[in-house]
């Protein structure tokens, strides 16, 4: 294990806090909220002090491999939420530094569960902070340290690799700053797009920026106590097709700026995507129709829902606590798929799911043609088994997560779906669940203990569970005096910092 | 500078390595093999597709329209002339394929105008052309020529009892009466470049720069042979084994080659009639000895085994004190083999790259003063480059004492209508001249990277 890499890059973590940091400063001072500036101030010093002491030592070797990567980016997102917790605890708007914790890494994680019981008694300025968290989570914090800090060397890619949503992460440009780039240029364009568009149908400014920022990350902060409630149909629905658009893998907007619209539109993920949302929304339509005045209202509340839920955003605009078992059912289904690889979304992932069903059915196959020879395909080429074999360790790996976290907060002994929907929103990054956690609920209720095993279950299902499992594996952190034997390739006299090689062997699937 | 690089073999991955440590240009590779891609694009900053090179389809996807080059070094030449005929018809970019084959070897010409290639790499010749440099005189390590032939850089293993030995830098050309540089010196697996009163020690392995007549002269002085061979046992009949023995023929050495296949060895007769071919197994030292290695004075190892040309070259070494010239496929390891007492060590794949590099780094920078010649000296540590000085340089005339150069940078020759000028300090630099400059930083593309940057 490389310590000085994984410090150095813990530095830069620090160090971008405090910049984000001073967007809700600047949100304090706009709105002369002067009681909470002090506290934004003071951690941002911490913040900057931190990042300054440990970016002046310099790491002796630069070896950066697929262990270093997954746990400096488990490492990065805690450090990220202790810090970014402090001010709601300094400032006193949440008084218990776990449940500001909590709070954060639900934020972070774009999980959007929240802990408050009266949002519109907190200060703008944390209320910005909490959304600005969801859109600085939703695309990866280390992916955008790596569009600006410019590092030298393919292993970076590690780093993006541990924070990216979906099965296989793969470079839309040569080069790794290059495609963190992309990458932020699309999000933020899509984001901008959004709130120009909230703001043009009368959306007030400071409601329409934050809930921007929570559909693009796909969150689900709310910006008032009231949730959606307040907004026009016109602005939900806008907020719908939104959620939709950041749950879709971003490659595809990526190929529809290069021109190449087929094999965007080509994309099996995409259109599973697609299709899925549509039957939901039918069922859940036809299911509700009696619940309210119109079909087409029926509709935009079942549309906005299963939007909502598949992407993992977790906005409410009614409370489906109150619907039919079936749609309720129906939207527990979609918790667990997700939305696709690559975009901002979490879950399972909509990719995952098709390999997993395409994988039974290749078994089932076999059964009846024992000697068959057969392989499975998606966007038109074969997956190769090392990612079959991953995506299936993967679902188990979640399944046992998921029993333990339901068993630990069951000490808390509330009923069975209060129990089992809490640990699935926040494990998925959706939110809001059912029972006591529905979308009017919330989950102050829960025992300091359940909250810290909550947040491990959102950061767990944010960084797809590897990295986080990562740094409880000791042998990980196993060191060999912090050198890899790369002495003697170190180079020559002049130029010690130059030569990097190293190999190391981790899956993926570029095409 | 947008480079497609076809094939992930050794070749591909050297090439890779060298040229995206260079900040301007990105990368993509496409191989069949899924693990080699990935291999590649996890080691270094590059994006891969897996498939095959020849598809029209990927090599879009690759983005072949906007790509200044394309390096085909799959290995099929076919494939390799078939990509690159696809990419010039796709997006007119510079194509460089890799041909082997002895086969093609004579219409290398043609089949380059007529496919419209930029270069055309033949390992197996190249590798033997570099053998051939160096047996012209044996007692240098390796043979490098600058400004067209007339300079050379040559590198050479100071001796215990060699008058060298504790002598200063500066001292060494008016102490033997040579005008010659020591431009690189390595020791301990390091190489750096000296300043005037560095001291050598034994074993230092060091590069000199001068023209070929004072070479001569500072080998003579050093009581080191300076004539070539006359004499080359090959062991291994293999491609560069046939491109060698046809050029040592020709200018008249003998030469047995010891070959272990009965039908290659009929092949080789029939191809080199000049040549004495045993039938035999080289790893055998009794086949050796009779067939008069004590009396050679020349030994190449070049059989498809690394491990093995090693054990013989170091076998031969025991024998008789002969020139020794090992062929290393593999590039890992380099270092610990670097420090067997293996004079000459060629590997292939490595000036296969070093080829290909020169040419990319040539074109990366198609205005001001590009790089001429490239070549490696001490691994991939130290670059010697040779430029021309245009018009708008910003080094002419000024004495090179008052330039600030940046560290590790030394200007090693200049080369001034067919004269060949070791610079001192008042010297300067002239519009048309080539110069020769010696540098640890690797990736320079213009001779205005030589400056300190303000």
């Amino acid at each position: 294990m490389n310590f000085g890499i994984i410090l150095h890059v813990l530095g830069y973590v620090c160090t971008f806090e405090a910049g984000f940091l001073v967007l809700p400063l600047m949100v304090s001072l706009i709105y002369r909220e002067f009681y909470v500036s002090p506290a934004y101030l003071a951690v941002i010093a911490i913040c900057l002090v931190l990042g300054f002491l440990i970016l002046r030592r310099k790491p002796k070797t630069k070896g950066l491999y697929a262990k270093e990567g997954m746990v400096t980016v488990a490492l990065s997102w805690i450090v990220l939420s202790l810090l970014g917790a402090l001010p709601f605890t300094i400032a006193g708007e949440i008084p218990s530094y776990i449940d500001a914790i909590f709070e954060t890494v639900s934020g972070f994680t774009t999980t959007g569960s929240s802990i408050l019981t009266d949002l519109d008694a907190m200060s703008h300025a944390s209320r910005f902070w909490r959304s600005f968290t969801h859109w600085v989570g939703g695309m990866g914090v280390l992916v955008f340290i790596l569009a600006i800090v410019p590092m030298k060397g393919g292993e970076f890619v590690n780093l993006m690799r541990a924070e990216s949503p979906g099965p296989s992460v793969s470079k839309m440009v040569p080069r790794l700053r290059d495609t963190a780039f992309v990458l932020y240029a699309i999000y933020m364009g899509l984001t901008a797009a959004e709130c120009v568009i909230l703001l043009f149908s009368g959306m007030p400014a400071f409601d329409a920026i934050c809930i921007t920022m929570g559909t693009a990350g796909t969150g689900g902060f709310s910006a008032r106590g009231s949730g959606m409630a307040d907004y026009t149909l016109f602005q939900q629905g806008v907020i719908t097709v939104f959620m939709i658009m950041f749950g879709v893998n971003f490659n595809a907007y990526f190929l529809v700026l290069r021109k190449k619209w087929k094999q965007a539109i080509r994309s099996e993920e995409v259109l599973v995507y697609l299709g899925v949302i549509a039957a939901s929304v039918t069922i859940i339509t036809a299911n509700i129709a009696g619940m309210y005045p119109s079909v087409f209202r029926a509709f935009h509340e079942a549309f906005f829902q299963v939007g909502s839920i598949i992407t993992t955003t977790g906005y409410a605009t009614a409370d489906f606590n109150e619907w039919p078992t079936i749609s309720r059912v129906v939207l527990m289904t979609l918790v667990f798929i997700g939305a696709c690889a690559g975009s901002t979304g979490g879950g399972l992932k909509v990719s995952r799911v098709i390999i997993m069903v395409k994988g039974i059915g290749k078994e089932i196959t076999s059964l009846i043609h024992p000697r068959s020879v057969k392989k499975v395909r998606m966007d038109g080429r074969a997956v190769e088994e090392v990612v079959v074999q991953s995506v299936n360790a993967y679902i188990a790996l979640y399944l046992v997560i998921f029993v333990v976290s339901v068993l630990l907060i069951a000490i808390d002994n509330k009923d069975i779906v209060t129990t089992f929907t809490s640990v699935a929103v926040t494990f998925n990054n959706i939110g809001p669940g059912l029972g006591e956690v529905g979308p009017m609920g919330n989950f102050y209720a829960m025992s300091n203990f359940s909250k810290i095993v909550l947040s491990f279950d959102m950061l767990a299902g944010r960084l797809e569970l590897l990295p986080i499992l990562m740094i409880f594996v000791p042998s990980a952190w196993q060191s060999k005096h912090g050198k890899k034997g790369k002495g003697g390739k170190k180079g020559s006299l002049k130029k010690p910092e130059r030569s990097q090689k190293n190999v190391f062997s981790e899956h993926e699937g570029i095409c | 500078m947008q480079i497609i690089i076809v094939g992930c073999g050794k070749v591909g991955a050297t090439l890779v390595e060298q040229l995206s440590q260079e900040e301007r240009n990105d990368i993509t590779v496409i191989d069949t093999n899924a693990e080699k891609v990935r291999h590649v694009t996890e080691e270094h900053d590059v994006m891969g597709f897996i498939g095959n090179g020849v598809s029209y389809e990927l090599l879009l996807e690759a983005g072949v329209e906007k790509a200044d080059l394309l390096i085909a070094v799959t290995g099929s030449d076919e494939k390799n002339l078939l990509c690159c005929l696809f990419a010039k018809k796709a997006g007119n970019c510079q194509t460089i394929a890799r041909v082997r084959k002895p086969d093609y070897n004579q219409e290398l010409y043609y089949i380059k105008e007529e496919l419209g290639l930029a270069m055309i790499v033949n390992p197996e010749l190249a590798a033997a052309m570099e053998i051939a440099r160096v047996l012209r005189l044996p007692a240098a390590i390796s043979v490098e020529s600058f400004a067209k032939g007339r300079v050379e850089i040559l590198k050479l293993k100071v001796k215990e009892d060699s008058i060298l030995c504790n002598m200063a830098v500066s001292d060494i050309s008016s102490t033997l009466g040579s005008n010659i540089l020591v431009c690189v010196v390595e020791r301990d697996g390091n190489a750096l470049i000296p300043s005037g009163d560095f001291v050598i020690r034994e074993k230092d392995v060091i590069s000199i720069i001068g023209t070929a007549k004072e070479t001569v002269k500072f080998f003579r002085k050093l009581n080191m042979l300076t004539n070539p061979v006359k004499n080359l046992m090959i062991v291994g009949g293999g491609n560069i084994s046939y491109y060698l023995t046809k050029v040592m023929t020709a200018t008249g050495v003998n030469v047995v080659v010891v070959e272990n296949d009965p039908a290659r060895c009929e092949q080789l007769t029939e191809m080199l009639p000049e040549a004495t071919i045993v039938l035999g197994d080289g790893a055998d030292e009794s086949t050796l000895i009779e067939e008069g290695l004590e009396q050679m004075d020349s030994f190449a190892a070049l059989t498809g085994i690394d491990e093995e040309n090693i054990l013989l070259s170091l076998y031969a070494k025991s024998k008789t004190d002969i020139k020794t010239i090992t062929k290393i496929n593999r590039i890992n390891f380099s270092e610990v083999i670097e420090n067997l007492d293996l004079d000459t060590m060629v590997y292939p794949k490595r000036i296969t790259a070093e080829h290909i590099v020169r040419y990319a780094r040539a074109m990366a920078n198609s205005l001001g003063s590009n790089v001429e010649t490239m070549h490696r000296i001490a691994g991939d540590k130290v670059e010697a480059l040779e430029f021309i000085v245009h018009p708008n340089c910003m080094l002419v005339n000024r004495p090179l004492s008052e330039i600030s150069f940046r560290d590790g940078v030394l200007v090693a020759s200049i080369h001034r209508k067919g004269k060949i000028i070791i610079p001192r300090g008042n010297d300067t630099l002239q519009v048309g001249d080539t110069v020769v400059i010696v540098t640890t930083i690797t990736g320079m593309t213009d001779l205005e990277g030589v400056l300190k940057k303000k």
